[in-house]
């Protein structure tokens, strides 16, 4: 059964004429007929951004030239992971007609969401592009992590929207539960405040993987810094959440078929 | 050489959000549809009950049998969508499902962005739907509406679209669920002749229908289910 889970690893991984099709298909579907995609969604982030910016950093009583970056680069990361968790729930349960037909790995349905958040977090980097004009980001050698640090973001999707899609196609009141606690996350985790403040309960933030996930973008683009300890604990993720899912998927991944 | 094998094989389906108490307590058997059973506190629709058979080039199959009597799901078990609970199947050879022709496809995309999504759900690369694409546009007749979204087709030119794509390459297995008859009196005369084509090249094929003189013009062999059972395998003819 493992050796089963693996190969519908392998070759859905290697489908890359297929879930980048069904993404594009979906982002395409839902924007047809618009003139500005998703940049509509980029948009009212811009100004939601804009907005909050200056506004937040005097009710955090924070210097607006640290803190407005850190708030554009925070919640433009956390947009991709709140709609990677939420979407990957639903992962299996929207594919249910080409799930029932047979012949597609699984693998398939949880990249084709990566990739559709990929190509929607590419939008949004518009932003970062043009708050980077005024607040440029220290260069260092570190900035090349960035690229890097999406991927490890999207691996760990991977295996999360694995777990979740199979969990939800099974429980179908889970969805609704994750996304209650998808929205608590967004003011526990440091996307309005900085995990500097804290103070002596910064235990908060380092116990928190999502921090660790923000923090891997965050620190290159904003201080130059490489985040050792969140790319630490985001490795570590990747390593425990495959090690976790495999045995699962190897187990449960026939039963999808019957379950959506 | 194509070959299936079907060993001893069981379909349950669970029933989640059904579990009255008077559905637990009854073993219920009704004149359609597989068993109704339990297993362990839910409760279980037992589509396909120890089914064995093998099939070999120039098998010619047709499944007969009562709503619900399995047809659909043995089709599903065999393009490999359902993995059995019990048994073991064994399909070699490459297998076009013909059981939901337009699957893949999108409205808001035009006809011509719609053959490639079709052939990719059907399990082609683009380069090799690219030569059969002039093909696809001349058999459907559809000429520059290709390049309109499909939510401007008629139902029946969608139905063409679907059908053209679904048969411009013949495989080795061919599942079907009932016969495909698409398009007025003109058009269905061609889609009959493509798709006996597409039907004759293919080594195994399985066609699922309450209709037993498309069978027997089709078949060779019959098979029938009840209630999930294989119940006889009858050789046409003899």
């Amino acid at each position: 059964m493992l050796a089963k889970a693996m190969r519908d690893l392998r070759v859905g991984i290697l489908s890359v004429h297929v879930w980048p099709t069904l993404a594009w298909q979906e982002i395409r579907q839902r924007y047809r007929r618009s003139v500005l995609g998703p940049f509509w969604l980029t948009i009212s982030i811009g100004v939601l951004i804009a907005g909050m910016g200056p506004l937040y950093s005097r009710l955090f009583g924070q210097d607006t030239s640290s803190y407005f970056p850190h708030l554009a680069v925070s919640f433009i990361v956390w947009m991709l992971l709140a709609s990677l968790i939420t979407e990957g729930c639903t992962s299996f349960m929207v594919a249910e007609g080409l799930i029932k037909e047979g012949r597609m790995p699984l693998t398939v349905h949880v990249l084709r969401v990566i990739w559709k958040n990929l190509i929607i977090f590419a939008h949004h980097a518009l932003i970062l592009v043009i708050l980077f004009i005024f607040y440029p980001p220290p260069l260092s050698w570190a900035l090349l992590l960035v690229p890097l640090a999406i991927l490890a973001i999207a691996v760990n999707a991977l295996w999360v929207g694995l777990f979740l899609g199979m969990l939800c196609a099974r429980f179908r009141d889970i969805p609704l539960i994750i996304q209650s606690i998808v929205q608590v996350m967004f003011f526990l985790t440091p996307v309005l405040w900085t995990p500097g403040a804290l103070g002596r309960h910064a235990w908060a933030a380092q116990w928190n993987p999502l921090n660790h996930l923000l923090e891997i973008v965050r620190g290159p683009l904003l201080d130059g810094r490489v985040a050792a300890t969140s790319w630490a604990a985001v490795i570590g993720m990747a390593l425990v959440g495959f090690a976790f899912v495999l045995p699962v998927f190897a187990r449960f991944r026939a039963r999808v078929a019957y379950w959506v | 050489m194509a070959h299936i094998s079907v060993q001893d094989v069981s379909v349950d389906f669970p029933i989640y959000g059904a579990q009255s108490r008077s559905f637990k307590k009854a073993l219920f058997r009704a004149a359609t549809g597989g068993m109704i059973a339990r297993d362990h506190d839910r409760i279980v629709v037992r589509a396909l009950d120890g089914v064995s058979f093998e099939l070999r080039d120039g098998d010619r199959i047709g499944l007969v049998g009562h709503n619900g009597s399995g047809k659909s799901t043995l089709l599903r078990v065999l393009s490999g969508a359902y993995e059995p609970v019990r048994g073991t199947v064994n399909v070699e050879g490459r297998i076009a499902s013909m059981l939901n022709i337009s699957l893949g496809m999108d409205n808001e995309a035009t006809g011509y962005e719609n053959i490639f999504l079709r052939g990719i759900v059907m399990g082609f690369r683009p380069r090799e739907i690219e030569p059969l694409v002039d093909e696809i546009v001349a058999f459907s007749e559809l000429g520059d509406y290709i390049y309109m979204p499909m939510r401007t087709y008629s139902s029946g030119m969608a139905m063409r679209l679907a059908f053209a794509v679904s048969t411009c390459v013949s495989a080795e297995i061919l599942l079907m669920d009932e016969w495909l008859s698409v398009g007025d009196a003109e058009f269905s005369e061609k889609a009959k002749d493509r798709l006996n084509n597409v039907v004759g090249q293919a080594k195994i094929l399985v066609l699922a229908s309450h209709d037993e003189s498309l069978i027997e013009a089709n078949c060779n062999k019959i098979m029938r289910l009840s209630h999930g059972e294989l119940t006889s395998t009858e050789v046409i003819g003899s």
